[in-house]
């Protein structure tokens, strides 16, 4: 008898192995030259005599290179084999990152490499998506939006409430962001990862 | 009146200058203004142009079939500036319905339409005051490449015209591009230069691309003493392809094998067949040697008004209705 325990899930999903052009959306996983991208954005496009297109920003899930291709209308495009599981991030192991399965309390490392610039969005014990390629761990999908405190940031100067007027703050991951002036030391803002600029104060 | 609408009403009066300012240009040059059919029993074979169907004809995708019919009956310089149909396009840079100005010289060669282009787009610009549109400069006279040394230059492709699609594929591998697991020459061509050589055109000056490769020959003629490219140009612009033009096949057995082909081409994948236009074949045989051109007017305003949406120049899109 063959033995699938701890393996079921793979004979369970039911997911397409490609998509069309025209259904290319962000944050669909592709399989492009045996490297899983991430689709950051996409547009219509057509030569005027020539086929439509959809040209396609997408995220090297490995590399966290951009690039850009434009994939034919009615091209069929791989889509990576890649599984999200919840896990919270514990802590920083020399340059390398640990975290552990809610389910199972098995705990994984990524490499530096692979978390890229992710580390400046992971608290402790925050909740993130890891993203498995082929069962194998190659980075955090983040939620778009992070509640950070502010550990630390020189007092604004006082009557300049001016739009554009930004100072540096440090944040409790160690980050360091541009906010407005007049956001103090022990503050929870509210975070875009993707851009990676502040959005607002969030009271608590 | 709010900011939005504000900033709308800007862009629509200088889209509404660009318009007085072709009709003057080509006033100015005896050029004859033509209201073109817009309801036709053939609008074009065309592989990659979807017409909209009214009862048993179809809106046109282009002037183009009535515009060489007029030069063929002896007319030599004519313009037309209106409304083109084209379904399934909508997009940043696409509406289904756009205006398209074309214009054509009987006894002429494509180097005098592309003399014209330039001439025309600065002095829409002129009019407007504008001399850049971010670091592109768009005074006269442009850059003008091949596409062969265009995809030399920014693909590292050689591409001659005369290859077979297998060939195309692996020199565009072999330069690292990615190309897809199916499609025809054109397609192949089209996925590389888009990822490749479009993105460089026209970022300081807007770059005419001459000598397109025969499998792209459309209506164009060969080009005397190079069978492997055909007399046609397009300019881009700050990211925008503007305009397409063509010294004009007159050559009617010609272009009739070009049509034969395209339909039953459509025939295998499925598209509609649209009938072939045996009046504008009978009427090649008395065409002089000719250039035309058509180019996107909203593409133009876009331009020149800074747009990144084809919508920002129009008083209403396709998805505004």
């Amino acid at each position: 008898m063959i033995d699938t325990v701890g393996k079921p899930r793979y004979f369970l999903r039911t997911m397409p192995s490609s998509v069309e052009a025209t259904e290319l959306r962000p944050g669909l996983k592709l399989l492009i030259d045996g490297q899983p991208y991430t689709v950051i954005e996409r547009q219509f496009v057509k030569p005027g005599k020539g086929a439509a297109f959809t040209r396609t920003k997408m995220k090297n899930l490995l590399t966290g290179r951009n690039i850009e291709s434009n994939i034919r209308s009615g091209e069929k495009i791989e889509l990576a084999d890649i599984e999200e599981n919840p896990m919270s991030y514990l802590y920083k192991e020399g340059s390398d990152f640990v975290f552990m399965d809610q389910k199972s309390y098995e705990q994984i490392t990524i490499l530096a490499d692979l978390i890229g610039d992710d580390w400046k969005w992971l608290k402790d014990n925050m909740i993130v998506h890891v993203m498995f390629w082929n069962a194998r761990a190659i980075g955090v999908a983040l939620p778009n939006f992070v509640e950070l405190r502010v550990v630390s940031s020189e007092p604004g100067v006082k009557g300049d409430t001016s739009g554009g007027a930004q100072k540096p703050a440090t944040l409790e991951t160690g980050a360091t962001i541009n906010v407005p002036l007049f956001i103090n030391e022990g503050e929870l803002l509210r975070i875009d990862t993707r851009s990676g600029e502040y959005c607002e104060r969030v009271k608590g | 009146m709010s900011e939005r609408a504000r900033i709308a009403g800007k862009k629509l009066r200088e889209r509404a200058r660009v318009n007085r300012t072709i009709r003057a240009f080509f006033d100015a040059r005896d050029f004859l203004e033509i209201e073109a059919p817009i309801v036709v029993p053939s609008p074009g074979l065309e592989l990659h142009l979807d017409a909209f169907a009214v009862e048993d004809r179809y809106l046109i995708t282009s002037p183009e079939y009535q515009m060489k019919r007029l030069l063929a009956g002896g007319l030599d310089k004519i313009y037309s500036l209106g409304k083109v149909f084209r379904r399934k396009e909508a997009g940043a840079h696409h509406n289904p319905e756009f205006t398209m100005l074309e214009w054509y010289r009987a006894g002429a060669d494509w180097t005098v339409v592309a003399d014209d282009t330039e001439a025309l787009v600065w002095q829409c610009a002129r009019d407007l005051d504008v001399a850049h549109i971010g670091r592109c400069r768009l005074e006269p006279p442009w850059p003008r490449v091949s596409v062969a040394e265009a995809c030399q230059r920014w693909g590292r492709v050689r591409v001659d015209g005369d290859e077979d699609v297998a060939t195309l594929r692996s020199r565009i591998a072999a330069a690292g591009w990615r190309v897809a697991a199916d499609g025809d020459w054109s397609d192949v061509f089209f996925g590389f230069f888009l990822d490749a050589v479009e993105p460089q055109l026209g970022q300081q000056q807007p770059t005419l691309v001459y000598d397109w490769p025969k499998p792209l020959a459309a209506l164009a003629r060969a080009k005397p003493g190079d069978a492997r490219v055909v007399e046609r140009f397009e300019v881009y612009a700050a990211g925008l392809e503007l305009c397409n033009a063509f010294g004009e096949l007159i050559d009617a057995a010609e272009q009739r094998r070009r049509l034969e082909s395209d339909l039953a081409e459509r025939r295998r994948r499925g598209l509609p067949a649209y009938p072939i236009d045996e009046k504008f074949l009978a009427a090649l045989a008395e065409m002089r040697p000719s250039a035309g051109i058509a180019l996107g007017v909203d593409r133009l305003a876009m331009l020149l008004v800074g747009a990144s949406r084809i919508s920002e120049v129009l008083a209403f899109a396709d998805d505004e209705l």
